[in-house]
């Protein structure tokens, strides 16, 4: 099957499409306008780079080109994690706990998927390897800041009742025990939903997009039902760390609540 | 039981409660009376040494001491839906008659209780837990006068019986004259004895 390519003038039209939008927004005053055109903006010329530095990496494939690349990668959504959370552990601690978790959880399902279950030569083939890698991180991206956001929203609002737990000579693992599974409910609810309606309400974008490239949809299909397992595990596991090691820290070596150590963003 | 005790505004302050005694604590608002009972049940960072018997506060490992060193607040917290939800399955056969509340207050939806209402179950969900010291903050807030009389003597024949070391923070002097051994107040930074309080 042959791929028809896109001619640049032909995303111009959808470009129209968001200008049209933007309009309509300006005009009845929906306050939208100005976040969707820089986000419109954005997603082109990052998209651009992306695609030229993985034309340039498939032609070497160099292992640490790929490795600098998933570092950066994992940095950017590490900063991202940190910016989506309104209440966050202060210095360091917002990040080093969200990057940390999605180090561990997607770095190692995606070696696993591409050592085990894939096994392209060598394992790590940048065409396997950083679109894996990328969904891996986009997704417990969302899942860890989601978790992470409503764990310290939790505390913060429910404080008294931590603490009247605490006095009760509950450990801070029993009394966080409610806001804990809160959170891993907010974090797991986006890759469990899209696991539930894939294929029935919603074609994933990744087989769509495979389709249109002239895969055959059974291939296709294998890939998304694969992609769709691992990150749901990933963004669980992540999570899992994120809430514990988060929930760790808002409690000092005496088990007392620490909200001094919550800034607001 | 409290050695040099700092924290908040509060600086070196010292007192001992022996078991089955009642000392109460008084003060302006703002003047670190719950703060002192918070850092008693090792709630807040603070200096000092807080001991209970032979134990030292930062030597046995803190949920344990809470476990002893059990503090009522203020306003209590309730997060189950149901009230036996915060007790052992065991402690609706235990209700003692003076808290004036049936058996089936175990399936009572929280949500359906007066101030007061939680008041008594919180003192009585400290209880259950035998501690060996109480720390009370205000515990007759949300109880009108009968009822406060009604539990104040209850609490004091409990704390009498178990032999309860007891912090009591109040502000009716008439209070503090019926059920304080001794009594201290807040003044500025320092705590000190009140004196003709036996």
């Amino acid at each position: 099957m042959e791929v028809i390519d896109l001619a640049w003038w032909k995303l111009g039209l959808a470009a129209l499409l968001i200008l049209a939008l933007a309009g309509t927004g300006y005009l009845a005053r929906l306050g939208i306008t100005q976040s969707l055109l820089i986000a419109a903006l954005r997603t082109v010329i990052q998209l651009a780079l992306i695609g030229l530095v993985l034309e340039a990496l498939f032609a070497s494939s160099a292992f640490y080109w790929i490795a600098l690349l998933a570092l950066v990668m994992l940095l950017v959504a590490g900063r991202e994690v940190v910016a989506r959370q309104g209440r966050r552990l202060q210095g360091w601690w917002a990040f080093g706990i969200g990057t940390g978790a999605m180090f561990v959880s997607s770095f190692t399902v995606t070696v696993l998927a591409l050592t085990v279950v894939i096994g392209p030569e060598p394992w790590y083939a940048p065409q396997y390897a950083i679109p894996l890698l990328g969904m891996m991180l986009g997704n417990t991206m969302t899942g860890i800041s989601l978790a992470l956001d409503r764990l310290n929203e939790s505390v913060w609002r429910q404080r008294a009742v931590i603490e009247n737990r605490l006095m009760l000579g509950q450990t801070c693992r029993q009394a966080l025990e409610d806001i804990r599974k809160d959170a891993m409910r907010s974090g797991m609810m986006p890759s469990i939903n899209a696991m539930a309606a894939a294929g029935i309400v919603s074609l994933p974008g990744m087989m769509t997009g495979q389709i249109l490239a002239g895969s055959p949809p059974a291939v296709a299909v294998k890939y998304q039902i694969l992609v769709m397992l691992i990150i749901t595990v990933g963004t669980g596991f992540g999570a899992v760390m994120a809430v514990s090691w988060g929930g760790r820290r808002l409690f000092d070596e005496r088990e007392r609540l620490r909200l001094d150590r919550l800034g607001n963003s | 039981m409290l050695e040099n005790l700092s924290v908040g505004t509060l600086d070196n302050a010292s007192l001992t409660v022996a078991g089955g005694q009642v000392v109460c604590l008084s003060g302006p608002s703002g003047s670190g009376k719950s703060r002192l009972l918070r850092a008693v049940a090792d709630l807040e960072p603070h200096g000092g040494r807080v001991s209970l018997g032979d134990a030292v506060q930062l030597d046995v490992p803190a949920h344990q001491w809470r476990s002893r060193v059990v503090m009522v607040p203020a306003d209590s917290q309730w997060w189950f839906d149901e009230v036996g939800g915060h007790f052992p399955d065991d402690a609706a056969s235990r209700l003692p008659s003076a808290l004036g509340f049936p058996p089936e207050v175990m399936g009572w939806s929280v949500n359906r209780l007066s101030s007061g209402e939680r008041q008594r179950l919180a003192l009585w969900r400290a209880l259950v837990l035998e501690p060996e010291a109480l720390l009370l903050d205000e515990p007759t807030a949300n109880l009108d006068n009968d009822s406060t009389e009604a539990i104040e003597s209850w609490l004091l024949e409990e704390i009498r019986r178990r032999r309860i070391a007891v912090l009591w923070v109040a502000h009716d002097p008439g209070q503090i004259h019926r059920v304080a051994d001794t009594h201290y107040r807040i003044r500025g930074t320092t705590l000190e004895r009140v004196h003709g309080s036996d």
